[in-house]
């Protein structure tokens, strides 16, 4: 039996589907049997991410309404050996196409054949979100270290530890730069985990690659000289249980002024 | 055998004290107090106006009971109903009046766009987020760092207090007060173990926690002791 894990965030635009992509990937990456689900309905892109967008037939709400079986909607991702599929969402309905409940039934099924469904869930706390949390076991909250994007946290973390089934939320701070942490100018780490004071599972920096890498539908999880992707493998090494520490801003910064020192040495 | 009086008078220092018997009927009750008043009115100086309370004991009026007794007496002439004093309350009542005293202890994160609402003091053991809102008829007093809205006393009690052991609300309520919370005021490092209350001129002010034992002292539930 697996374990179902919705990526939510309340905001829009701080990162749910590449982190959703990357950390199933990230997963798979650790051999681990994985089942993406899009529940964005009518405005998908876990697909498009995972470039996997031309080879899907069937979506969720087929599989939902019975038109199709759920083997038949699943598209397997091929640079995985039978390790990574993806449940994409539909694009022609919208979300109240789906009720909680054919979403629960539905991942009860898939947790049968997977070790994890990572669900992707919509923005906002409508009925979208509702579906996708309802078959969730455990939840993982994204957030930037912006304060809009911390309060819209804080809201979701509010409703996700009202829904009795669910493990308390896990976070992610997504898009740190080190340098405006550092001048103040954002939101620190401290500051954020104190203020939604749930656990931190891990944190990822910005990075243009990972831009790059969505836009050529490849998950940046599958670079391993990223330093994105070395912060989702540990992600994902968290959710099998290891216990990893967090990756030390410090060196990150070490790392940039290295980088800088080595680029002009080089001129 | 002498008839039981269901009636008895009394007059105190503060005016007329009437007992009446909890075991009799209402209907006869209400005969008896009306035949006794009249007999009584007839000796009494008209000019003097004298305040009468009403000891009802054991018996439990409704609120229509009590309204036609208070008729009845006002209708003699120079007197006027102090006060109906009972022994019993209804449960509701009881509730009521618990509710409102007593301390409520919550251990929780209020959290962006919940709300925290009590009837007596609140006892918040747990921060208020920016967007989460505690809301009490009494006082509040949050063991954490308050950074939402507080509403004390939102039942008109102007004596409520807000005490935090970190005060940074984005907004603050005593009674019908409001104060908007200037962002110098949060972005200064320092608010531990901080108050508010209405001062005389009907404004939320701050301080440190240990004025209250002075401006407050009503806070103490502590009985006896020394």
């Amino acid at each position: 039996m697996g374990e179902a894990i919705v990526i939510t965030s309340g905001k829009g635009g701080v990162g749910k589907t590449t982190t959703s992509a990357n950390i199933g990937t990230a997963l798979a990456l650790q051999g681990k049997k994985v089942c993406l689900v899009d529940t964005d309905i009518g405005l998908r892109n876990l697909d498009v991410v995972m470039g996997l967008e031309n080879r899907i037939i069937y979506d969720l709400v087929d599989v939902v309404e019975g038109r199709c079986k759920i083997h038949q909607a699943l598209v397997k991702d091929k640079r995985f050996d039978g390790l990574l599929y993806l449940l994409p969402a539909a694009q022609t309905v919208d979300k109240s196409a789906v009720k909680p409940e054919q979403m629960q039934e539905l991942i009860t099924e898939l947790k049968q054949d997977y070790d994890y469904i990572v669900i992707d869930c919509p923005a906002g706390i409508e009925q979208g979100y509702k579906n996708a949390v309802a078959g969730a076991d455990k939840a993982i909250v994204v957030t930037t270290p912006e304060v809009s994007a911390v309060r819209d946290a804080d809201r979701i973390i509010g409703l996700l530890e009202k829904e009795k089934h669910m493990e308390s939320p896990k976070l992610i701070v997504n898009r740190i730069r080190n340098h405006m942490m550092k001048s103040g100018d954002m939101l620190d780490i401290d500051e954020i985990t104190q203020h939604l004071s749930i656990e931190l599972i891990g944190i990822v920096a910005d990075d243009e690659e990972v831009i790059r890498a969505s836009n050529h539908g490849e998950p940046i999880a599958l670079n391993p000289n990223s330093k994105a992707s070395i912060a989702y493998r540990n992600i994902a090494r968290r959710i099998l249980g290891e216990s990893i520490p967090l990756q030390p801003l410090e060196e990150e910064n070490k790392n940039v002024f290295s980088k800088l020192k080595k680029f002009f040495g080089v001129r | 055998m002498k008839k039981r009086q269901n009636v008895t008078i009394k007059g105190t220092k503060g005016g007329l004290v009437l007992h009446l018997d909890d075991n009799c009927s209402y209907q006869e009750l209400k005969r008896e107090l009306d035949e006794k008043l009249s007999a009584n009115t007839r000796t009494q100086d008209d000019r003097h106006l004298l305040p009468v309370t009403v000891n009802i004991g054991n018996r439990y009026l409704t609120d229509e009971q009590m309204e036609e007794l208070k008729e009845l007496i006002r209708q003699k002439k120079n007197l006027v109903v102090d006060g109906i004093e009972s022994n019993v309350l209804t449960k509701d009542e009881a509730k009521r009046q618990r509710e409102e005293t007593e301390v409520v202890t919550v251990t929780s994160i209020v959290r962006s766009g919940q709300v925290l609402q009590v009837t007596g003091d609140l006892l918040l053991i747990g921060d208020v987020n920016p967007g989460g809102s505690v809301i009490a008829g009494g006082n509040i007093f949050v063991m954490g760092t308050l950074r939402g809205m507080a509403h004390a006393g939102c039942n008109g009690n102007e004596q409520a207090v807000i005490a935090a052991s970190n005060l940074k609300p984005s907004q603050l309520r005593i009674s019908d007060c409001i104060n908007r919370i200037s962002e110098a005021w949060q972005n200064e490092d320092k608010h531990d173990m901080e108050c508010a209350y209405i001062n005389e001129n009907h404004q939320i002010v701050f301080d440190r926690i240990q004025t209250l034992i002075k401006i407050r002292p009503n806070l103490t539930r502590l009985e006896g002791g020394h």
